[in-house]
């Protein structure tokens, strides 16, 4: 069971980093790199569940929350072209 | 004869999840437009998250015996549930945000321009009734309506 969640996660994988490479756009990148986080973190917790070793979870809930703020992160960086002032917020209207 | 069940129960989870993921990466290679390959990549991603980590938990439980493994994959469900829907939400404000106008089944811009695209994304109805300058806001899309009305 494990080997097949693996295997549809590796595939998964592969055409979410082909997106990556092809997409037009810089957000069908982004998208594309999300979902890979994402994936990754599905695929830690089976690989630990499929070792027997399911104390790999806490990687994997680590990299969950890396994962979300690192995507929030990289898009207020093309809003605002800023990551920490609050600034263009007040005049962007 | 419940050690059957259970294998049988995380199983099925374990294949719809792989389904869902699946068919989310080849939705995000083919669809034709960002919006669409977002809608394709987003849904796929909390639901296929949500069944496999069902999977996983019952495995935790009832085969490992480990009740903290089961509340860690409890706890990355949880989260996955918030964060996957607020990026696919920032990521497609911000590409609206940038001008990435959305087209139609026909492959048409259904917007005129990339600034009525960021218009659009500005124009939330907070503004409309408590921000100061709403007003500039609420005359800006008329006149770009009005001109749209003109030309079509």
């Amino acid at each position: 069971m494990f080997i097949a969640g693996i295997l549809a996660l590796l595939v998964t994988m592969a055409l979410t980093l082909w997106r990556t490479l092809l997409g037009p756009t810089l957000f069908d990148r982004l998208l594309a790199v999300n979902s890979f986080g994402t994936k990754t973190v599905l695929l830690i917790a089976v690989y630990g569940f499929m070792t027997g070793r399911p104390d790999f979870l806490d990687i994997a809930l680590v990299y969950a929350l890396i994962n979300f703020v690192g995507t929030i992160a990289v898009l207020k960086f093309f809003e605002y072209d800023d990551l920490g002032s609050g600034k263009y917020q007040e005049d962007d209207f | 004869m419940f050690d059957l069940l259970i294998m049988a129960v995380s199983w099925i989870l374990m294949i719809v999840g792989c389904v869902f993921v699946v068919s989310g990466a080849v939705g995000l290679v083919r669809m034709p437009d960002l919006y669409t390959r977002l809608h394709a990549a987003s849904l796929t991603d909390t639901g296929g998250t949500i069944v496999i980590g069902l999977a996983l938990i019952i495995q935790a439980v009832f085969i490992f015996d480990n009740n903290m493994a089961a509340i860690k994959m409890g706890l990355i469900v949880f989260f996955t549930l918030f964060t996957g829907p607020t990026a696919s939400h920032a990521l497609a404000k911000t590409a609206l945000l940038c001008g990435q106008v959305p087209v139609d089944a026909d492959g048409k811009p259904i917007l005129d321009s990339p600034e009525e695209a960021t218009l659009l994304a500005r124009s939330r109805p907070a503004d409309y009734r408590h921000g100061e300058d709403a007003k500039r806001i609420e005359d800006e899309m008329d006149a770009l309506n009005k001109k749209r009305r003109g030309e079509g």
